[in-house]
């Protein structure tokens, strides 16, 4: 037995919703590959213990 | 029987996703893409293209938080006018404050992840067009002087600067030409556009040139910006970024621009209204075309340059 109609609004909101969660879940992954790709490539590289000396 | 059922409030301004989408000026959105795309490749410095895919991307956020901005500001002017009327806010799908709120918040995101994805200087940049586009052009110039399309076109010349500093980190020469192209094609863009959308500006109390110097001066004023514009255009073929493939898009397309402009400066009020302002409007859709084809040639020239006795 349904406890409430669904209403078209519901529909709408649902959508808005994963639509909102997929920009998120994408915008994870862009970070993420950015941090690999920034971290590989040398940007964020630690000074040489003997150039500190 | 206990009522478990979820007391749901039916807001009239429950907006779906693509309205926030259309908030952002998608079509606006694709030009500054385009451009910034161009400015980073025309740049002669290679960048990983998961930085450039990403940098590119904020740069487009950025755009779009400028264009929500945009419409919460002028949300009443948008209500007036036939060509704005439809958008998110005038037609009650979205409110002037969610437009507020996600403007504000996608440009400090924006300004940010560019910073972190590419440098500060690009970032500032980024900043300072969202701030221009926002506080000088929308908030100041738009509703007091009839430059403000003039002043206003800077901030829609940022973009393929921001995508050279993107790949650089640096200021030079040649992105400054990329800015001084779209700069000086802006305001016979617009004022082409004022022409045919007759009433709008004038409903809306906003002081176009159509408006407040009368259509004769418009006329005039389109086809000396043009004259301006061939210059700059056709001066670009002979530096760095122009070369031969950009001089053959490039003289073709100035002449076609500027026999329109001509046409529009020869042309009365009574003419136009005859034939329902067609000089006007193919001028308005050539405007289009011909920044598309300078950056498309520009970006050809990059990727493949032609060279012919050493000039490429």
């Amino acid at each position: 037995m349904n406890i409430r109609t669904e209403h078209e609004l519901h529909r709408r909101r649902k959508g808005r919703n994963i639509g909102v969660g997929l920009l998120l879940g994408g915008f994870v992954i862009l970070v993420l590959a950015l941090t690999f790709v920034k971290i590989t490539g040398g940007d964020f590289e630690l000074p040489r213990v003997e150039e500190q000396q | 029987m206990v009522d478990i059922g979820v007391e749901t409030t039916v807001h009239e301004h429950d907006a779906g996703l693509s309205d926030y989408f259309a908030l952002m000026k998608p079509r606006v959105m694709q030009l500054v893409v385009f451009t910034a795309v161009v400015g980073l490749l025309a740049a002669p410095v290679n960048v990983h293209p998961i930085i450039a895919i990403a940098s590119i991307l904020f740069v487009a956020i950025g755009a779009g938080a400028s264009g929500a901005l945009n419409m919460w500001w002028d949300a009443d002017i948008d209500a007036v006018m036939k060509r704005t009327a439809k958008r998110p806010i005038p037609s009650g799908t979205v409110t002037a404050e969610e437009a507020k709120i996600l403007g504000f918040a996608l440009a400090g995101m924006s300004i940010m992840m560019l910073a972190l994805s590419a440098n500060f200087l690009a970032a500032g940049l980024l900043a300072f067009t969202i701030f221009f586009y926002i506080i000088i052009y929308s908030a100041w110039l738009k509703r007091t002087t009839p430059q403000n399309i003039v002043i206003g076109g800077a901030a829609g010349a940022f973009p393929p600067v921001i995508g050279w500093v993107i790949a650089t980190g640096s200021l030079s020469f040649e992105p400054w030409l990329m800015f001084a192209l779209i700069f000086v094609w802006t305001p016979p863009h617009f004022w082409a556009l004022a022409l045919f959308m007759k009433a709008d500006y004038h409903d809306a109390g906003v002081p176009m040139l159509t408006v407040t110097h009368g259509r004769t001066s418009t006329r005039k004023h389109i086809f000396v910006y043009t004259v301006v514009l061939a210059l700059v255009a056709v001066g670009t073929a002979f530096t760095s970024i122009g070369g031969l493939l950009y001089l053959a898009a490039s003289v073709p397309l100035n002449i076609l621009f500027l026999k329109g402009a001509y046409e529009i400066w020869c042309r009365s009020e009574a003419q136009s209204e005859a034939d329902d302002y067609k000089t006007e409007k193919k001028f308005f859709k050539l405007s289009l075309w011909y920044l598309f084809l300078h950056f498309g040639a520009i970006l050809a020239g990059a990727l493949m340059p032609i060279a012919w006795f050493g000039w490429s």
